[in-house]
């Protein structure tokens, strides 16, 4: 289980939310919306501990992320506005070295699968800096088909994805939390997986205002 | 553990042997500075053996300084090391791999072509043996030090010339005996002592650097 108590951020200057609380259970999605700048990525990066909270804790299993280190991120996957991928590496080379780097290596055969399974069939082998946005970010995401975390935690994840990708994306987003997994989810584009049994959050209302 | 570091060494390794470019602007700097003071000066061989150690030591530290900046700024900015702080792995492990891997590309070259330009300074063979022994142990802490320098640096407007200001001080130890293996052998003093001297610093940057740099890390890529 995760919870946040009293979580208040700053970049800069600018104080982006304070008092923060909410818990997120296993099977459960969480929305978060705002509009930009609201703190939605901030937020995303201070779960995982990417980022130094000024107030308040993110705790996971009812003890605070910053104690438990590796204890914690061995339960999480995070994919931010960058892939994670590197250019120079194929499909294959690249989820490789992420999923040994995760602590789950995967033999040569399960990273073609699962690549196949994202819509790369054809691609695996070539090098992605010759692949369009959209099938690096493919790559990107192969990692939660052969990942066992449990808390998913996915800034935007749905962008330069075609319809398809999309669409699939979603279907493993719901497998993933009706096999008892939690997500994080912040997404702009109409979606049908956030209709619906999901709880959300909104970032950015108090000063601002609805946009 | 030993996987991950495994992991993170063969990667780098493998990014490098794709663009080979890398390896060869630090090594050709560092032969092309070492050649330029003999046509400096002149042929006169008692000034060169003098100056020697000073001049390819020297070298070796600015070239190593050369492609520093881009150790950890790639993977920065594709958004790999975001995904190496999240590893399940302490972050150390991962920083030596990296450092592992940048000095076999960029110092292990400079260190084997090291006696070939002492013959233009007209060294001995036993001061071509300590010159070589001496960089060998040096250069790795070069990587280790100039690591925590380049975390530091890390996605700063200008971090070139700031990673060098920084890290360039913290090298002076290693310099100086480094250079002064070469000398002390060459006067017939013996070079023991400044081996072992060196020898102590790369194992306390071994052990210290990686976790300064994997700090260092964690609070550049916030």
């Amino acid at each position: 289980m995760l919870q946040v108590v009293d979580l208040e951020c700053v970049r800069g200057d600018r104080k982006l939310f304070s008092g923060l609380n909410f818990e997120l259970h296993p099977g459960e999605l969480l929305h978060l919306y705002g509009h930009n700048g609201s703190g939605k990525t901030t937020l995303m990066r201070a779960i995982c501990g990417l980022l130094r909270e000024t107030e308040g804790e993110v705790r996971w299993n009812g003890e605070a992320i910053r104690k438990q280190a590796e204890d914690f991120t061995r339960h999480v996957v995070y994919l931010g506005h960058k892939n994670g991928i590197k250019d120079d590496l194929n499909g294959v080379e690249n989820l490789r070295v992420a999923c040994a780097l995760d602590g789950v290596p995967i033999s040569e055969e399960r990273a073609w699968t699962a690549l196949e399974k994202i819509g790369l069939r054809g691609h695996e082998d070539l090098p992605t800096r010759v692949l369009s946005q959209g099938q690096k970010r493919r790559v990107g995401l192969a990692r939660l088909l052969a990942h066992d975390a449990k808390l998913w935690v996915l800034d935007e994840p749905f962008t330069a994805l075609d319809k398809a990708a999309v669409g699939f994306l979603q279907t493993v987003i719901r497998e993933h939390i009706d096999g008892g997994g939690m997500v994080i989810l912040t997404t702009h584009q109409e979606v049908t997986l956030t209709e619906g049994q999901v709880k959300r959050l909104q970032l950015g209302w108090k000063e601002e205002g609805r946009v | 553990m030993f996987d991950t570091y495994l992991t993170i060494l063969k990667r780098d390794l493998l990014l490098a042997m794709r663009r080979r470019s890398d390896i060869f602007t630090t090594l050709f700097f560092f032969v092309i500075v070492v050649s330029l003071f003999p046509l400096g000066i002149g042929p006169e061989l008692d000034t060169l053996r003098l100056i020697a150690p000073g001049v390819v030591w020297v070298a070796a530290l600015l070239a190593s300084m050369l492609a520093l900046e881009r150790l950890f700024a790639v993977d920065f900015a594709d958004g790999t090391l975001e995904q190496m702080l999240l590893a399940p792995q302490p972050m150390a492990v991962l920083v030596l791999g990296k450092v592992t891997a940048h000095w076999l590309i960029t110092g292990l070259p400079l260190v084997l072509m090291a006696p070939l330009l002492g013959i233009q300074y007209d060294l001995s063979l036993t001061a071509l043996k300590v010159l070589l022994i001496s960089l060998l142990l040096g250069t790795p802490a070069l990587s280790l030090i100039g690591a925590i320098g380049a975390a530091l640096t890390l996605g700063l407007r200008g971090g070139g010339v700031l990673v060098s200001l920084l890290v360039l001080p913290l090298c002076i130890p290693v310099l100086i005996f480094g250079a002064g293996a070469v000398e002390a052998s060459v006067s017939g003093l013996g070079e023991a002592g400044h081996l072992y001297m060196l020898s102590a610093i790369v194992v306390m940057a071994l052990f210290l650097a990686p976790l300064a740099t994997s700090a260092a890390l964690r609070v550049s890529a916030e």
